[in-house]
């Protein structure tokens, strides 16, 4: 209730698209274009070991033979790969990170961005408020990452990508591309050769990690793509929860964001990852401009009894390409993914996931929930699949597309096989559209237009909210009401 | 309260009002009588406000503002409300979040502070409580799954929570049975005062009996072509409406 009350009044402060602006700080970039030397400068900026610039090397020459993926439902002019920049970083001093040493105009970027980065913000706050360690990553590099010191004793570990690296050499080598194979897709096989930070999580056998972890990643430098890389590990007996949340500034050109994300949980460990994508979705009249987001994000269940669960609130993003997945390889192993994916104006999106059961007993659940309005396109496109082993796998699919206005477009791409006799799968699937009745009846009990349609969707997509951490679920409910103002008449 | 004057409205062209004329002062309830078709609920909803309904003449006031100026919601923060005949189902949204969202965005448009927690769950189990609806009723989503009789209660629930000063009431008493009919019209009589007026559109005189109106107008043909005291309901449901609608031909 003072939710809603909330959400108007922020929409009321807003402009479109708040995160639009730009920080002016000094940057150094990488040679625009990509070819092998690209790579070596990229590895060569993070001080990499042999074997890790070596393994990018030989994605690079993978990458060339790929061909790009044109199955999905979207459109867009084909993207040249040699105009774009695969590094760029702000300008700062070397050596360990602490808060004093991060150029005040980051900072500064994330304070208006309302990301609490600094420490002893949070610690001076409300006694008792949940704490959230934060990795901000600007563009190519993490620039700093809080509460290192905490989750250490702890045993966690939580650090940027290129750090771990370095110090976690062979936790990284173990499992880095184990759930992505580097020549799993062409964007995800892009990634392995340039990707450039990213968060690394290590949480220790039986360990509930102390706080929730959460990753901002900020696109600021034109004309340059972000390829971060995330990989985080729950050891046997583990819990963990991780936010990603990401913002951009409003440009003119299209910015490619092709991420790899990779989960492995380990025996009886849980993961709960959840995604708050907010990046500049293109001028929502002429299309121009906003953010390609081609992800892969892929959990592996390794364990028996592992479980992980993925909540993801899409409202951003010119085009979203991304299957968030479960591959639930231990028995009794569980899968979730919780979806709200929006699209208005001329959004692009196809999303869903995939659950493959490969262990006996192994469960999942999807919950989608597709919104598109203005004039849109919004597909879940979604694959369960039993093989012979997973005896007695179970999934439930549920999957609810709603349509505002009349020039937007919702498709549904279910695959579904068993190969076995004992997998039981439900799907359910509705599409309705919000109807005019629904919105005379809400504004006839005093609620404006921009109101009514807001009560409407949070209602719609209630069963998803709930499953976010609570301070996410109202930063999601408010993204939510921005990201469809002006979206009815 | 009420003044509507020489009112024209079309359906995509198609006349449906023809220069219905009605004066409702503050205090009085009367009562829309009429055979199918004869714009009944057109006159509820132009009144507030529906989109689809275009007055090509006339005028409707509410004590001598223009009502037709404004949006659905202004006319809602000016105290008017509908007991829809068919009430919408709001998936996901539990009664009680729906109708203090509602009352907040009234009172904000009014310059008014929120209602507190408090406060709202006290007026809504007092309320609940006189219209025999169960409190967890509240906590589920609005109108989702509930019969018939159970929308139409929670439309007076509302009413009595929102407090308005004109009331339009259109075929509340469609689906109820005898016990709910008298619930409902307990709590719409709860609701007379001097200030306050009431339009209850109706089929059978039924209603009537539980709701006495000052007035009766019979509508047919999109014009008012008679208007009596309560007697006037009763010949209807002797006579039917066979009469006045030859008259309006």
């Amino acid at each position: 209730m003072a939710v809603a009350k909330q959400t108007v009044e922020h929409v009321e402060a807003l402009e479109k698209y708040k995160h639009g602006f730009v920080t002016e700080i000094d940057q150094e970039f990488a040679p625009k274009g990509l070819d092998a030397d690209t790579i070596r400068f990229i590895s060569a900026k993070k001080d990499e070991p042999e074997w890790m610039l070596n393994w990018r090397l030989e994605a690079f020459e993978r990458w060339l033979v790929l061909e790009e993926p044109a199955w999905a439902k979207v459109h867009f002019p084909r993207i040249d790969y040699q105009d774009a920049y695969y590094y760029a970083a702000p300008k700062t001093k070397q050596g360990p990170k602490s808060l004093d040493e991060v150029d005040p105009e980051i900072l500064a970027t994330y304070d208006k961005l309302g990301i609490p980065i600094k420490e002893q913000m949070v610690l001076a706050g409300v006694e008792g408020a949940p704490k959230y360690a934060v990795d901000a990553v600007f563009d190519s590099v993490s620039v700093v990452t809080t509460f290192k010191k905490e989750l250490a004793e702890a045993g966690v570990i939580f650090c940027s990508m290129s750090e771990a690296i370095r110090e976690h050499g062979d936790l990284v080598r173990k499992y880095l591309g184990s759930v992505v194979p580097v020549s799993d897709n062409y964007y995800a096989c892009l990634n392995s050769a340039v990707f450039s930070d990213g968060s690394f999580v290590y949480v220790p056998p039986g360990v509930r990690c102390p706080m929730e972890l959460s990753t901002y990643f900020r696109i600021n430098a034109a004309e340059s793509g972000q390829f971060e890389r995330t990989l985080i590990i729950a050891d046997k007996g583990s819990y963990v929860s991780y936010l990603e949340g990401c913002t951009a500034p409003t440009r003119d050109e299209n910015q490619l964001h092709a991420a790899v994300v990779e989960l492995v949980a380990l025996d009886d460990a849980e993961i709960k990852y959840s995604t708050v994508q907010n990046w500049y979705p293109g001028d929502p009249e002429t299309g121009k401009g906003g953010i390609y987001n081609f992800v892969t994000k892929r959990a592996d269940c390794r364990g028996p009894r592992s479980k992980v669960s993925w909540t993801q609130v899409e409202t951003g993003s010119a085009i979203t390409w991304k299957y968030p997945s479960c591959i639930l390889r231990g028995d009794e192993s569980s899968g979730e993914f919780y979806s709200i994916a929006i699209t208005n104006g001329r959004q692009q999106a196809d999303t869903g996931t995939k659950m493959i059961h490969l262990g006996a007993n192994t469960r999942s659940r999807i919950i989608s929930k597709g919104i598109s309005a203005g004039r849109s396109s919004n597909t879940y496109r979604g694959l369960v699949s039993a093989h012979p082993k997973a005896k007695g796998a179970r999934n439930f699919t549920q999957c609810d597309s709603l349509l505002i206005g009349k020039r937007c477009a919702a498709h549904t791409v279910p695959y579904i096989e068993a190969r076995n006799g004992q997998a039981v799968f439900e799907h359910e699937a509705t599409t309705t559209r919000l109807s005019e009745d629904q919105l005379f009846y809400v504004m006839q009990r005093g609620l404006s237009q921009e109101e009514a349609v807001q009560l409407l969707v949070n209602g719609f997509v209630k069963d998803v909210l709930q499953e976010l951490p609570m301070e996410f679920a109202v930063e999601a409910q408010k993204l939510v009401a921005i990201s469809l103002e002006g979206s009815v008449g | 309260m009420l003044s509507i004057n020489n009112l024209h409205v079309s359906i995509e062209d198609k006349p449906i009002l023809r220069g219905l004329s009605l004066e409702l002062p503050a205090g009085e309830v009367h009562a829309i009588m009429g055979p199918n078709g004869a714009g009944k609920s057109t006159l509820s909803y132009v009144l507030t406000g529906r989109e689809g309904y275009e007055v090509t003449d006339g005028t409707v006031t509410l004590d001598g503002e223009d009502l037709l100026a404004l949006e659905p919601n202004e006319r809602a923060t000016k105290g008017l409300f509908l007991s829809f005949q068919y009430p919408l189902e709001i998936p996901g949204v539990p009664a009680m979040h729906f109708l203090r969202t509602a009352m907040n965005a009234q009172r904000k448009a009014r310059g008014e502070p929120d209602v507190g927690a408090g406060e709202f769950i006290k007026l809504a189990r007092e309320t609940a409580a006189a219209l025999k609806i169960d409190f967890d009723m509240l906590k589920r989503a609005l109108n989702v799954g509930f019969s018939g009789g159970e929308k139409k209660r929670m439309e007076i629930f509302q009413m009595a929570m929102l407090q308005p000063r004109l009331l339009i009431l259109d075929e509340t008493d469609s689906g109820l049975d005898i016990d709910a009919l008298r619930i409902v019209a307990d709590g719409v009589n709860a609701m007379r005062s001097p200030e306050r007026s009431m339009l209850v559109i109706t089929h059978y005189q039924r209603l009537l009996d539980y709701i006495r109106p000052d007035k009766v107008h019979v509508l047919s043909a999109g014009r008012i072509v008679a208007t009596g005291g309560p007697e006037l309901a009763l010949e209807l449901e002797r006579e039917g409406y066979e009469k006045y609608e030859r008259a309006a031909a």
